[in-house]
């Protein structure tokens, strides 16, 4: 199991560093009060929350159908579709489309599913230069971190942080740390890559099944830059992501933008229908849209955990988490951190795995009661938790099984027997409060910050019998 | 990889549940607004993203946007001469002192480079406004390419207040999308912005860093 020591490490590491702590800290109590002041009627956003997870919880149950009905729009529409299973199929498509324009160039919008399939770093291997033009994302970019927040990649550094890796990264220009003029820089510098890049690649957050219409939310423009200026435009998504109706879209957009960092709505809203057709004289002369799996069919067959797949990506969730405000998003190790991450990664990547993760909550609720489309995610955890450590084969999540251990087991298993049993409970309790001199001090990590628990001269029974009560 | 969509769609389909989930998947919001309001709500909005709101009359939007021109000290405007505004933008721009109003009718890639470095501004019809967010729905044409709301410094744009819906449900609706949309619908509301330092809000990111509204209100 290196990956839960890796967790481990990591977590003990962030607890550690006080920058990292205060960095998350200010920004995710920011963002918390955002969304409280976006939504003043307690009664109506809980209307609309209801809504929201209707919708996406309707889409889910006609996915094949919804994803067979947006395949044929986007065609008609002019757009050609892509379906890959695994996310190398997904990569390979992404190249094949660079190579037959043989461009060596991409700018990237922010695509939390290209970060999923690690595409940067692909492409490199073949010779293909990837440039994130979201700030966030170009400032981890500069120093090749990924991102530690879903909306605000870069949340983990503050200003100065920032100030001083422009300064080693463009010495040529004059060092600053003010935000106004580095946001400004940054504008310079990938002006000229939009002006040249042949290909641009953006993530979608919501496809209409019913127009074949591809939404993108963002405030800087650079989704729009991407999804425009190049030639080509490549839109990389998971399947959970269509919905049946354009009438579904305003609820969603509403829920997405004011749970996420508290806008009524964001600078654009970029709906996509085809690319440039004859006689218009800008937009794309292509666009691809790469539909990606990677494990979410099989989500998709569990009643329960299907609800995972509901999730817009808003970041709420980790935003109200006291886990994920002490620890972080790198802690997580995973493409997406955070509660949502904790409940979608394990059963990806299978729970032999990133079984850990879904031990990373105090279960307080506070993700369940601010996601937008009603995911239970602490009902979630728990679920994975069991799946975990469960015995039968039954189960159809990956790496079901994987955490049981024999001592545990064995422990538990006479625990059951003890208490099923009277006459052996009552010798029981007797060995054991009389050999209580033997209980060990250490007890692992409880006891790394704790007392280890002693066990009382009598038992409960024992003293209520001294007491003069009797068995009724 | 056909072969990826028929499995994807085997592993869907034997899972599928046949549940039906009911909802109300109509138009609907419990937000009313008269027209009053709908124009006070939309340059609240806006100015409160750093967005420019002038509340003009028919005939006095151009005489209010050669004032801009000349205040902010534009050295062109790019506009569509076959565009909703290109005939009443040429018949008036005859003023000495106005920096020239510049069209073309060739493909972007063809003048690529002044589009991104040498145009100050971009002036541009809007399909209807959202009251609710403070929103303009720019609708592009062949007349009217996408690229000029999004690559300029400037972005000025007219909007006509009876164009001016409440929320974006009603402009769904009322316009009816269904039946019908261009290439690229874009929803703009304000200039472009980050908060990705710090979650300092600064504006004028990738997209423009000055947004106009001329708002006509009759
Ligand atoms: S799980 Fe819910 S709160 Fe978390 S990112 Fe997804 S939609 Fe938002």
């Amino acid at each position: 199991m290196q990956q839960t020591v890796d967790f481990q490490n990591r977590s003990h590491n962030a607890l550690g560093d006080p920058q990292i702590r205060k960095n998350f800290r200010s920004a995710m109590d920011g963002l918390i009060q955002k969304r409280r002041q976006a939504f003043p009627e307690r009664e109506a956003l809980e209307q609309l929350r209801w809504k929201g997870e209707k919708i996406k919880a309707n889409a889910l149950s006609k996915l094949p159908a919804l994803l067979a009905q947006l395949e044929e729009n986007c065609v008609k529409n002019g757009i050609q579709v892509h379906w890959a299973e695994t996310v190398e199929e997904a990569n390979h498509i992404v190249l094949d489309i660079m190579n037959r324009h043989d461009a060596k160039q991409l700018i990237k919008g922010k695509s939390m599913v290209s970060e999923e399939m690690d595409l940067n770093h692909f492409l490199e291997q073949h010779g293909i230069e990837c440039l994130e033009s979201d700030l966030g994302e170009f400032i981890i970019q500069l120093i090749n971190e990924k991102p530690s927040h879903i909306i605000a990649p870069a949340i983990h550094m503050n200003r100065l942080q920032v100030a001083k890796l422009f300064n080693e990264k463009f010495p040529e220009i004059p060092y600053t740390d003010d935000v106004d003029t580095m946001t400004r820089n940054a504008r310079d510098i990938l002006r000229r890559k939009f002006y040249e890049a042949p290909v641009g690649l953006s993530g979608v957050n919501f496809a209409v099944a019913e127009t074949g219409t591809l939404c993108l939310v963002e405030n800087e423009g650079n989704g729009r830059m991407c999804a425009t200026v190049p030639q080509v435009h490549i839109a990389v998504t998971g399947i959970e992501k269509v919905v049946e109706k354009l009438s579904d879209i305003p609820t969603l957009l509403r829920l997405l933008t004011r749970s996420a960092t508290g806008q009524p709505i964001t600078t654009y809203f970029n709906m996509i229908n085809a690319p440039r057709q004859s006689g218009e004289k800008d937009g794309p002369k292509e666009v691809h849209l790469v539909l990606l799996d990677n494990g979410r069919s099989r989500i998709f067959q569990d009643a329960e955990l299907i609800s995972t797949l509901r999730c817009i990506r808003c970041g709420a969730c980790m935003n109200n988490c006291p886990v994920y405000a002490r620890i972080g998003g790198h802690a997580y190790g995973t493409t997406i951190p955070g509660p949502i991450g904790s409940i979608l990664e394990p059963q990806k990547s299978g729970l032999d795995e990133l079984g850990d993760l879904p031990t990373a909550s105090t279960l307080c609720g506070a993700c369940a009661e601010v996601c937008p489309v009603r995911i239970p995610i602490p009902k979630l955890l728990n679920r994975l938790r069991f799946e975990k450590n469960r015995t039968d084969e039954t189960g159809s999540v990956k790496g079901a099984g994987s955490g049981r251990e024999w001592k545990e087991a064995t422990l538990w298993k006479l625990w059951q027997i003890l208490h099923a049993t009277p006459p052996l409970y009552r010798i029981g309790v007797k060995i054991i409060t009389r050999l209580r001199g033997l209980m060990p001090t250490q007890l692992g990590p409880w006891t790394s910050v704790r007392k280890a628990p002693r066990i009382a001269k009598k038992s409960l029974h024992e003293l209520a019998q001294e007491e003069g009560f009797d068995h009724e | 990889m056909s072969n990826a969509r028929e499995r994807i769609f085997r592993r869907l389909q034997q899972a599928e549940t046949g549940i039906q989930i009911d909802y109300d998947s109509t138009f609907t919001t419990n937000i009313e607004m008269t027209k009053a309001e709908r124009i006070a709500h939309f340059c609240e909005r806006m100015t409160s993203v750093s967005a420019e709101v002038h509340v003009t009359a028919k005939d006095q939007w151009l005489t209010k946007l050669k004032g801009i021109v000349k205040e902010k000290q534009l050295n062109n405007l790019l506009y569509a001469a076959e565009g909703p505004l290109g005939d009443a933008l040429t018949a008036t721009w005859t003023d000495e002192d106005l920096p020239p109003l510049i069209s073309k009718s060739a493909d972007i890639d063809e003048w690529k480079d002044e589009l991104f470095f040498g145009i100050d501004a971009a002036i541009t019809s809007s399909r209807a406004g959202i009251a609710e967010t403070g929103t303009l729905v720019i609708w592009p044409t062949e007349q009217e390419p996408r690229t000029y709301s999004l690559v300029p410094p400037i972005h000025i744009a007219v909007l006509y207040s009876d164009r001016l819906y409440t929320s974006f449900e009603e402009t769904i609706k009322k316009e009816q999308w269904r039946g019908g949309m261009p290439s690229n619908v874009l929803l703009i509301s304000g200039p472009s912005k980050s908060a990705d330092i710090e979650q300092t809000l600064a504006y004028g990111v990738h997209g423009p860093t000055e947004l106009i509204v001329l708002l006509i209100s009759e």
